[in-house]
């Protein structure tokens, strides 16, 4: 059951993915749509891990929130045609392909080696539920947390500073 | 053949088909119900002429639904087009899967919980469905490629998104209280008096008064119904879809309403129970499940009632209002209630 599942999954987190970058439809708003079912895919793969509260922040934040407002602004520039753009500059050009190459040849390279030494232990009965985790959010990984949370809170402040010179 | 019939996962699926073909006659009914009420209401007497009472109503307007032609605009991006509806009627359905509308009850010997999903965070779950139900009224906004739709798209988005940081903060005080995100245990803290609902002994009557208005902003009903404001946008998101596809935006909506009302139910006015120490007072069984049952349908039904009462009661919201209540007065108030719950709760003020 799992693993049909996996592969169902599989097939469509690689397709939507594929969906976004092929020129199939020459479309942003078509890309974006793809991204969100690639996201939601990718939540789908949290659960199968007993990772259920990541998986409802994966689809609440990423497909729910910063989704919608990508398609948002997509919708109110209306960009319908990118017919035009290829790519461009030395880095999409050159870098990008290497680099994609290179990530794809690691990744293969892992999939194909035997398994090697480290074994893990068994998850625990609680793992993945929101007491697990914020157990540890709060006890063992209190200062990295707060520190994220800082960041963000800079990185608020900064985009309005940005946006808005004259407040 | 018997054992695979009466097996867990296929008992799972009774209570899906149960639970969905309930909610498409409440919608059905509620269809009724709301043109009724308005009749009342603007002294009138709305459609009385199908059926007694006019109750066949709902059965006529499906059938003239299946039988209306089905246009697809030239010019519209067909796949997102079509898709759209399903979008918005899977995703209003889907919420309705954690939510507890009973105890658990015996029957053919086993115990059967009256709930589809009981995960861990399901909460999170309902709020996922609902944030991801604004993809279906944004994709056929867009894919109608009409000036009317693209602008009653936006406005969902901006308005949706806006509204569930409010509803969010104004849940997350109950979650403080009860301590779990598993309706099924939020609503049995709730058992016995009325007074140990959430919205009472929990303190959380101003998130309770949130979650209602962010509600009615996140079903986009009246006053809060941009999206499809006729007098602005002609029908808004909807006004290049016919037949079916359209009636499935119209049920997506009563079903969000359905399901808004019954989370506010399960959240703060204690789910499927009473109010009343019935168990206490010697009752059990089937005559009780039977109760409870009718009682969290009738706390619902108020709340579709009041639905229909704000409809006519408040004029619509102009657009740069609504982002102001939302954002100006909602947001900072649902967390100054988040914060005072935080208090409450480390000073063991709650009862629970």
């Amino acid at each position: 059951m799992e693993s049909i599942v996996f592969i169902v999954l599989s097939i469509l987190a690689v397709a939507s993915a594929l969906v976004v970058i092929l020129p199939v439809f020459r479309n942003a708003i078509v890309s974006a749509l793809a991204l969100a079912l690639n996201l939601v895919c990718v939540a789908g793969f949290f659960f199968l891990l007993d990772a259920q509260f990541i998986g409802f922040l994966q689809v609440i934040v990423y497909a729910g929130a910063i989704m919608v407002l990508i398609l948002f602004v997509l919708m109110l520039l209306n960009i319908h045609d990118e017919r035009h753009l290829g790519p461009s500059g030395f880095f999409q050009r050159f870098l990008g392909p290497l680099l994609a190459v290179g990530f794809a040849a690691i990744i293969v390279s892992a999939a194909l080696l035997p398994a090697t030494g480290t074994s893990f232990d068994a998850a625990e009965e609680e793992f993945g539920t929101v007491n697990a985790l914020g157990m540890d959010l709060f006890t063992r990984f209190f200062y990295p947390f707060e520190a994220i949370s800082l960041l963000l809170v800079v990185a608020m402040i900064g985009a309005v500073l940005l946006a808005k010179r004259r407040l | 053949m018997k054992e695979l019939l009466l097996s867990q996962p296929v008992f799972t699926l009774y209570t899906i088909a149960l639970v969905v073909i309930c909610l498409l006659t409440g919608v059905a009914l509620m269809t009724w119900v709301e043109r009724r009420l308005s009749g009342v209401i603007q002294f009138r007497w709305g459609p009385n002429r199908v059926g007694p009472m006019g109750l066949f109503q709902p059965v006529a307007d499906g059938v003239k639904f299946f039988w209306k032609e089905d246009v697809i605009p030239r010019d519209a991006f067909a796949p997102v087009f079509v898709l759209a509806p399903a979008l918005a009627m899977i995703t209003a359905l889907c919420a309705f899967a954690v939510i507890p509308f009973g105890p658990t009850i015996e029957l053919l010997g086993r115990k059967i919980p009256l709930v589809i999903l009981n995960v861990d965070g399901g909460i999170l779950f309902a709020l996922a469905a609902t944030s991801l139900g604004v993809y279906g009224i944004v994709c056929a906004g867009w894919a109608s490629n009409s000036k009317y739709s693209l602008m009653g798209g936006l406005r969902a988005s901006a308005q949706m998104i806006s509204y569930e940081l409010a509803l969010a903060l104004a849940v997350i005080g109950v979650l403080l209280v009860s301590g779990t995100l598993r309706p099924v245990e939020i609503v049995a803290q709730q058992e016995g008096w009325f007074w140990n609902w959430n919205v009472f002994s929990g303190w959380q009557l101003l998130g309770f008064l949130i979650f209602l208005v962010a509600g009615y902003a996140e079903t986009n009903r009246l006053p809060f119904d941009m999206p499809e404001a006729e007098s602005e946008l002609v029908a808004g998101y909807h006004t290049e879809y016919s037949s079916m596809k359209f009636s499935m935006f119209f049920m997506a909506e009563y079903v969000n309403m359905i399901t808004s009302a019954a989370l506010a139910v399960t959240l703060f006015l204690g789910g499927y129970h009473t109010g009343l120490p019935l168990a206490e007072w010697g009752l059990s069984g089937w005559p009780l499940w039977i109760i409870q049952i009718l009682a969290f349908v009738a706390k619902v039904g108020f709340f579709m009632f009041l639905f229909v009462w704000v409809r006519w009661t408040l004029p619509r919201f102009r657009y740069d209002q609504l982002m102001a209540l939302g954002w100006k007065r909602l947001f900072p108030v649902a967390l100054a209630n988040l914060m005072a719950t935080a208090v409450l709760v480390a000073l063991d003020l709650t009862g629970r």
